[in-house]
């Protein structure tokens, strides 16, 4: 390790390795508040889901020694939050979005009380595969450490690209999203589909939880998500809806979040406090870009309570 | 919760007027029992600062006739008062500890103005003379143990860098990194300290990119000043460098990469205070000190610091044990190739130009803003 130092390369180098080792919560997240969104309900709740998961997958790692028990036991919690959500938000005239806050706060307040004997043992955490095997440089080969949870994660997004567009299940969530009305004439429960939607996005968040906590940075303590859930819930209305925008908005997410360090790392140091509002400023600057007065956002669903 | 804690108390008073015998009768019997109450901003079990004042706490609870009350994460604000009130008033705590250094003023400062026969040890060491006389505020001058994990690290690193992932560019922690890298250029005159700021004292995802990026550097030895190095630690260790920890003895998390660290020895200083309390002495409004005072430590040096490492670093601490040595004296430069200290000039612990610290030493790659 002592003899290479790639200088300026570095930076790339450690947005590169950012987008891969961060992204992953945003991925998982957007991904299951997309399947959601997609139904024409919003859960904000996933913030207090993935920190949820985050606690769970910890415990249970601990307790059992099973990392991937802990993966399961993360995404459980997570499709019984999503459970609860879509259970209150069945009621009639419930706001989703106030639902969605309350759950936010229970879940981070309940993953803090339950996680409270759980922030000083060490659990056992997730393998990495090492893709950098053909490499000489030790910095590229740490970048290529690679999680399975983040290939499932990419996996995942042309999967329900996929699916939204050619499957039965798709166009069945795409129509609850669209207009209740036709779904209820074609004879579906459009609760039913929003119930289940909302359960498959919260597994997701919750299975996006136990990465924080298992794999990186790899145990668990209350700052942990520092508000990763909600910026990725935000993150699938900046990618308009589409799984594939959603990997991609995730991995700028992931990789503008590794440039404050990487830049003071090699000695650029003013203004850090801004590199790391950089995804933030990324966020609102494609924000008012693209918005429009004149008409909702392109591919919002109709029946979602922001656009209606 | 709060609420909750308002009512139970204001109930208690009430009941206290209506029953002033039998409530007598219960503090007449409470009297041998001393109570003392600790207050922390964050998780007790954090591998941090919390934990290592829980420590000092734990080393009370072992003390005959000391009963100790604890609450965790309480905020900075009003929040410590409703906490100190009900401490003193349900709890009968007569010594207490708000250890965050944002309890001070006006919380602590008011509370021991409602409270004048209680007595209130604060971290921070922001006591002034126009403050209540039975509040006190004492602090560790951590920079001495900073100092000899340099020397450590200076002498155990191969590529010559070192790395500080730190929070927010303040005096006490430009402190913790100038004396760490002083330190370490006395072993190695060519070492450098890489340094990080995460912008805030919990940020586990930025550390753990930090970590990463400084490892991508070339540094090899890493060390920090957050709230929970935790993430530094096992991040480091994963990668295969070596950690210098901070604020309580970090090995059990990373036994083969751990060389040394800079702790709190609150678990010496706590039955100290409590001693002198029942002895009847006076704590020193404004308490401080270092190694010699016992107020800080050094982790036991784990198996892969050398032995020539060992004994420049015991040599120096016997020399801050004696109390005739200081970390930062003329001619010192900044990074910026300013003179910051003139030659000639020692700057004792005791300086308090010290704590306006605002300068990054000769040998510190790094920024202050």
């Amino acid at each position: 390790m002592a003899d290479a130092s790639l200088g300026l390369w570095t930076v790339p180098l450690a947005v590169f390795g950012g987008a891969i080792r961060v992204s992953t919560p945003f991925l998982f997240v957007s991904l299951g508040e997309c399947i959601t969104e997609r139904s024409g309900r919003i859960n904000l709740g996933l913030e207090g889901t993935l920190v949820m998961g985050a606690m769970s997958a910890y415990g249970i790692s601990y307790l059992s020694g099973s990392p991937w028990l802990g993966v399961l036991a993360a995404g459980i919690t997570g499709a019984l939050f999503g459970a609860l959500h879509a259970g209150i938000c069945s009621l009639p005239r419930v706001n989703d979005i106030a639902v969605g806050i309350a759950l936010m706060l229970l879940g981070t307040g309940l993953a803090f009380f339950l996680g409270k004997p759980l922030i000083e043992p060490t659990a056992a955490r997730l393998p990495a595969i090492d893709f950098g095997w053909w490499s000489d440089v030790p910095q590229l080969r740490a970048a290529l450490r690679i999680n399975v949870l983040f290939l499932i994660g990419v996996a995942i997004a042309p999967l329900l690209y996929w699916a939204f567009k050619a499957t039965r299940w798709g166009l069945l969530i795409r129509t609850a999203g669209e207009s209740a009305d036709a779904a209820r004439a074609m004879g579906h429960s459009v609760l039913l589909i929003r119930l289940r939607a909302t359960m498959v996005g919260g597994f997701l968040a919750g299975i996006g939880g136990s990465f924080l906590s298992l794999f990186y940075p790899g145990s668990w303590n209350e700052g942990l998500s520092s508000g990763q859930g909600i910026t990725a819930v935000a993150l699938v209305i900046f990618a308009r809806w589409d799984p594939m925008l959603c990997l991609w908005a995730s991995l700028a997410f992931g990789g503008a979040a590794a440039l404050g360090p990487a830049l003071q790392s090699v000695g650029i140091t003013s203004g850090y406090h801004l590199f790391n509002a950089a995804p933030y400023i990324l966020t609102l600057a494609i924000m008012i870009i693209t918005c429009s007065p004149k008409r909702t956002l392109t591919g919002a669903p109709a029946e979602l309570s922001i656009t209606r | 919760m709060d609420f909750g804690r308002i009512s139970r108390r204001h109930l208690l008073q009430g009941s206290a007027a209506l029953a002033v015998g039998s409530t007598l009768g219960v503090r007449g019997a409470a009297a041998a029992e001393t109570t003392v109450g600790f207050i922390y901003v964050g998780s007790r079990d954090d591998y941090g600062y919390n934990q290592a004042h829980a420590q000092g706490a734990a080393a009370l609870k072992k003390l005959p006739g000391i009963k100790v009350v604890e609450e965790e994460k309480v905020p900075e604000t009003d929040a410590v008062e409703k906490t100190i009130e009900s401490m003193i008033n349900l709890d009968g705590a007569t010594l207490l500890f708000p250890t965050s250094f944002g309890y001070y003023n006006p919380h602590v400062v008011k509370m021991a103005g409602k409270f004048p026969k209680m007595h209130f040890e604060h971290c921070g060491g922001l006591w002034t003379d126009k403050d209540p006389k039975n509040a006190g505020s004492y602090f560790g001058y951590i920079d001495e143990a900073q100092y000899i994990s340099g020397i450590v690290a200076g002498y155990s690193t191969k590529s010559g860098k070192l790395g500080f992932v730190a929070a927010k560019p303040i005096p006490q922690v430009l402190r913790n990194i100038n004396a760490f890298t002083l330190g370490a250029r006395l072993a190695n005159p060519k070492a450098t300290t890489q340094v990080i700021f995460t912008g805030d004292w919990s940020m586990p995802v930025k550390e753990a990119e930090a970590t990463n990026s400084l490892i991508d550097q070339g540094v090899d030895v890493l060390t920090c000043h957050v709230d929970g190095p935790k993430t530094m630690v096992e991040n480091a260790a994963r990668r295969g460098a070596m950690v210098c920890g901070y604020h309580v003895n970090q090995s059990p998390l990373a036994p083969k990469a751990y060389l040394t660290g800079a702790e709190w020895n609150w678990e010496a200083l706590y039955p100290k205070f409590v001693k002198m309390i029942t002895a009847g002495e006076a704590i020193p409004n404004f308490y401080r000190g270092g190694l010699k005072e016992e107020i800080v430590k050094v982790s036991p040096y784990g198996e892969m610091v050398s032995a020539e490492a060992r004994k420049h670093a015991d040599d120096v601490k016997a020399k801050f044990m004696s109390g005739e040595f200081a970390i930062f004296k003329g001619p010192l430069v900044d990074n910026k190739g300013k003179t910051v200290i003139a030659g000639g000039t020692d700057r004792g612990q005791q300086d308090p130009e010290l704590e306006k610290m605002d300068y990054l030493v000769d040998g510190v790659i790094g920024a202050t803003a």
